[in-house]
């Protein structure tokens, strides 16, 4: 029972680290792994991938996308039969975001964001956004909306320059 | 479509009708809000509310067990079989008319999630934590715009308080519990929605304070929605909104 319980844990780590590959649609810089979408990916004995992935922001469209990616990874490395499932249990928050994904969303010209979803009061202003290209804190928000349902429209009053703050959630 | 049998999944389910009828109600707005950034945010609370109805459609669903899922809840059912409040299917009237709207559904619906994160079914506590994060931030746009509006022109200021006044008379049908919510807050589920009066209350009061707006005198209040009677709105909303799965059934993109 032993060899085969240890060939389908190093079958599991090839299906992660294919799924690890794929990147998120609206923010192509980061997998989604990096933004912790990515929870759990499991192999059966009959060779079925089933994946579980956390839904970030509830209107957000890229659920779809992602979960074709995982499939098209999973193919090209020999993974036939697979299942993509949705679970709120964990909930993805942004605090599921590593370190480096925050530094690799800085360099992409998107302020990361900040740490202790749902902490800020209702009516309190926002804790100190810095502007991904000057570095600069004066900055100002234009619209808590932006292009996707993940992003902030700010400016930066240093370098003039507009930009997206990933929203805190 | 049959009623629900696990009275879970039909409480999920009326709060998927609330945030579906009003997210229908905004997307109306695309591409006619007062400017650019307006337009944009009004699509994204759209949105918002959209994504939490299909997640909560979802586990109803899932609770069900059976047949129908998302689509069917949505595109398949005739007005009495919506359960959601009469507040939602108002019109949107003029902008201030929208946004007390707004104000009104998010100071309701975010102690309600938050309260439901502590549900004892872990997804449903999972879909209530995410929602209510989000629900902050419609809390908090309404609540600016109320603001700016009330505290802005004599024009602005009659204008959102005249909205406030027209649509006080939905506010009683949200806190009012029935059979159901009772069911579920005992069991450990759900919310009974009479206990978020005072967070209500309170959110609501901050707002009118900064806005110079009257908080509008309390009213006996038009109800029926959500126990599936409903004003004529809602049949409009769902004309235009099944329109495509009733012409074509089972059309899939």
């Amino acid at each position: 029972m032993s060899a085969p319980a240890i060939e389908i844990a190093s079958r599991a780590e090839a299906a992660r680290a294919a799924c690890a590959r794929v990147t998120d649609p609206e923010v192509p810089v980061l997998t989604i792994e990096d933004l912790g979408i990515l929870h759990e990916v499991d192999v059966d004995e009959r060779g079925r991938v089933t994946v579980s992935i956390l839904p970030t922001y509830s209107g957000c469209p890229a659920m779809g996308v992602i979960a074709l990616g995982i499939e098209t990874e999973l193919a090209k490395d020999g993974f036939d039969d697979v299942r993509v499932e949705l679970t709120n249990t964990p909930v993805w928050t942004t605090d599921r975001m590593s370190e480096a994904a925050r530094e690799k969303l800085r360099a992409y010209g998107i302020s990361p964001p900040g740490r202790g979803a749902g902490k800020r009061a209702l009516f309190e202003a926002s804790a100190d956004v810095a502007c991904p290209r000057c570095g600069s804190k004066d900055t100002e928000r234009v619209s808590e909306f932006g292009s996707t349902a993940c992003k902030a429209l700010w400016r930066c009053r240093a370098c003039r320059e507009p930009f997206d703050h990933f929203k805190c959630v | 479509m049959q009623a629900f049998s696990d009275p879970r999944a039909a409480w999920l389910a009326r709060l998927g009708d609330a945030t579906l009828i009003l997210g229908h109600r905004l997307s109306e707005w695309l591409s006619r809000a007062p400017t650019l950034e307006e337009d944009i945010a009004m699509a994204n609370l759209s949105l918002d509310l959209i994504g939490q109805t299909r997640a909560f459609y979802t586990h109803a669903c899932e609770l069900e067990g059976g047949e129908s899922d998302e689509t069917t809840l949505a595109y398949r059912r005739a007005e009495p079989d919506y359960r959601s409040p009469l507040i939602v299917e108002q019109p949107n009237g003029n902008f201030a008319d929208t946004m007390a709207r707004h104000l009104i559904f998010s100071a309701y619906a975010l102690p309600l999630y938050e309260k439901l994160a502590g549900s004892n079914d872990a997804e449903t506590a999972g879909i209530a934590t995410r929602s209510s994060r989000e629900m902050a931030y419609h809390l908090r746009h309404a609540g600016e715009w109320m603001i700016r509006l009330g505290d802005g022109t004599a024009e602005s200021h009659d204008k959102a308080q005249a909205a406030l006044d027209d649509l006080w008379a939905y506010v009683p049908e949200l806190f009012e519990a029935d059979d159901l919510d009772r069911d579920v807050a005992a069991s450990g589920f759900g919310v009974d929605p009479s206990t978020l009066r005072e967070n209500f209350a309170a959110a609501i009061g901050d707002v009118l304070a900064q806005a110079t707006l009257k908080k509008p005198a309390e009213r006996r209040g038009q109800r029926g929605g959500r126990s599936g009677r409903h004003s004529e709105h809602l049949g409009h909303v769902l004309a235009q909104m099944q329109f495509l799965q009733r012409a074509y059934p089972e059309a899939r993109w």
